[in-house]
């Protein structure tokens, strides 16, 4: 059992790898890797290094991130709320993360922090503010708050946050609406590495929480019941799982954007191949979302240019027939 | 009998042709100007005839004077209601609001539909838009007065050689995220080929083009020019390019900033605009 998790695991880490290391070579200019690596170029006049390490690098890098947050994230979301169509947005942390963006944007607010630009700063706030209200509202009763009031609560609060959204969109000023709404299709164009480094962290604790999860969110998704009469502290298993699951995605909205799809898609991807063990599938769904937001991102840069797609358009594009075909082929 | 027809007939003729002046008259006496266009607004003030106007848009600022009119709304949430009690007779509107045009067609209320295009269209629409209102003679004026503002400039930059230049009119504060550039269409972008410059997404026929920074890097502008408007030009931070050195502008320090709504308003400023644009990139022609 234990060697093939560790194989279907490893199997996954060389397609994240691949993709990590392949896509950086593709996009929408030529240039030679020989040159891009010399050292005897200085880098400031060594275009071919800029479009290399400036351009792409931190691009994928960022994919990579991003996928792997938002696939963790609705894995355990998934598991969590025992529903196959929860994601990274159902409780509404996405739409806080979003509420912060689009503050910045309209108000022309500067809360830069840390070297890290405004935007993100205040996308991460937003999540964490979402997330409060999720958080008290589960701990408010001692017996601990079912999943159905916790799903409902979610709905709610992501309607009531969307709503707000589009009315500040609306009255800010052209250019910044259409700002906004460009912002909500998801950009991993970070430009730096700075951003990748701030979103690392919270993500790194966030990664760290959901790997400590994997027996309990097996029981907890077949059942409370079930789970506590196996000795499970529920309670206290399901709040670390809110916690891990929604910085994980604050940190990956902050970082790329509420891009759709990879979040809900990719752990039932992984689980039509891999089967429902979360020893399996939470790597395998990290490593599988990595890659697939690097190919996705790797097309939107590449197969269409020069004008490019928001990479939130290419993840339900490439993503969408990809499933419904693993699905045809499961139902044969 | 034939004769009898033949004199209704044409008494119907004159009556529909006095009918016909009397609405033509009535349109090109137009005294009530709801005008929800920034662009059309200064047009409408350029002309004198700013005091015919009765209510802008939302996103009005120029000349002083629009500031204290009523605001009914814009492009996106018109309000009808507001519009149609401010009694115009004549709102001037975007082409694409079909529903505000129904609307208003249902309610006896003639329109002009303003249509956003390129830089030689702007003189164009000075001209028809003061037909409409009743003072054809002023637009034409206004117009010729554009015409030749811009055709100096062309004159001045016409032996110089012209600038690989990239127009930024966004992007995120402090990052090179979000950038937006104007592409090759509409009137930014023929300013910037009449101030002789040459833009370097000339090829991309479409208004507003998401850069990534691998195409800034590609494209290896000689100057890149950020347009600012409204609240943000004060404080823009030009150390986010240091990162892409490898770009001619970023390494020769020729990234500018010039703030002002003419550059986002395709009105009767754009002759203004266009000369400021050629003074930055061939300042010794001036």
């Amino acid at each position: 059992m234990r060697r093939r998790i560790v194989a279907t695991v490893a199997g996954f880490g060389v397609l994240a790898a691949a993709a990590v290391l392949l896509a950086p070579l593709a996009g929408s200019t030529t240039i030679s890797l020989s040159r891009a690596f010399d050292r005897s170029i200085p880098f400031a006049d060594n275009v071919d290094a800029q479009v290399f390490f400036v351009a792409r690098l931190p691009r994928v890098v960022a994919a990579a991130l991003v996928g792997a947050a938002f696939a963790l994230a609705g894995a355990v979301f998934q598991a969590l709320l025992r529903n196959p169509l929860a994601s990274p947005d159902t409780l509404g942390v996405s739409a806080g993360a979003t509420l912060g963006a689009i503050l910045v944007i309209a108000f022309h607010l500067d809360i830069s922090a840390f070297g890290v630009s405004s935007i993100p700063v205040a996308s991460f706030a937003g999540s964490l503010g979402a997330f409060g209200i999720i958080y008290a509202l589960s701990i408010a009763r001692r017996r601990g708050t079912s999943t159905t009031v916790l799903l409902l609560a979610g709905v709610a609060l992501t309607a009531l946050l969307s709503a707000l959204n589009r009315f500040v969109t609306l009255i800010a000023d052209f250019t910044d609406t259409f700002r906004s709404v460009r912002w909500m299709m998801g950009a991993l164009d970070v430009g730096g590495y700075r951003e990748i480094m701030a979103a690392l962290a919270p993500m790194l604790v966030a990664f760290a929480i959901i790997f400590s999860l994997p027996r309990v969110l097996d029981l907890v998704s077949l059942g409370s019941e079930a789970a506590e009469f196996r000795g499970v502290d529920v309670k206290r298993a399901e709040r670390l799982a809110l916690v891990g699951a929604s910085l994980s995605t604050g940190a990956a909205v902050s970082l790329g954007g509420p891009i759709p799809f990879v979040g809900i898609i990719v752990p039932h991807i992984v689980r039509l191949m891999v089967g429902a063990d979360h020893r399996v599938v939470l790597p395998a769904s990290a490593l599988f979302g990595a890659a697939f937001l690097i190919v996705c991102d790797l097309a939107a840069r590449t197969l269409f240019g020069p004008v490019e797609p928001p990479v939130g358009t290419v993840t339900a594009l490439i993503g969408g027939p990809f499933f419904l075909w693993l699905l045809f082929k499961r139902q044969r | 009998m034939k004769k009898k027809l033949r004199r209704i007939a044409f008494l119907g003729a004159v009556l529909s042709a006095i009918s016909a002046y009397s609405a033509v008259s009535a349109i090109a006496q137009a005294r009530r100007v709801v005008s929800i266009i920034p662009a059309t607004t200064e047009m409408l003030f350029a002309m004198g005839a700013g005091d015919r106007v009765v209510a802008v848009g939302t996103y009005d600022k120029f000349p002083s004077g629009v500031e204290k009119l009523p605001r009914v709304g814009a492009l996106l949430d018109p309000d009808v209601e507001r519009i149609i009690s401010l009694r115009p007779d004549l709102v001037v509107l975007y082409g694409t609001q079909q529903d505000l045009r129904t609307q208003l067609e249902r309610a006896k209320i003639p329109y002009y539909p303003y249509v956003h295009k390129g830089l030689s269209d702007i003189a164009e629409t000075i001209r028809s838009l003061g037909a409409r209102v009743g003072v054809a003679e002023r637009a034409d004026a206004l117009a010729d007065g554009l015409d030749r503002q811009i055709q100096q400039v062309r004159a001045r930059v016409a032996p110089r050689p012209r600038v690989k230049t990239l127009i930024i009119f966004g992007r995120e504060r402090g990052t090179l995220r979000g950038l937006d550039a104007s592409g090759g269409y509409g009137f930014l972008h023929d300013m910037l080929e009449a101030a002789g410059g040459a833009n370097v997404l000339a090829d991309l026929k479409t208004q507003a083009v998401q850069m990534s920074t691998e195409m800034v890097l590609s494209r290896a502008p000689d100057v890149i020019i950020e347009l600012h408007y409204g609240r943000d030009g004060r404080d823009t931070d030009l150390a986010a390019w240091n990162v892409l050195g490898g770009v001619p502008a970023v390494r020769n320090k020729r990234i500018y900033v010039l703030s002002g709504e003419e550059f986002v308003v395709p009105g009767p400023r754009v002759g203004g605009a266009t000369e400021r644009l050629s003074r930055t990139l061939h300042p010794e022609a001036w």
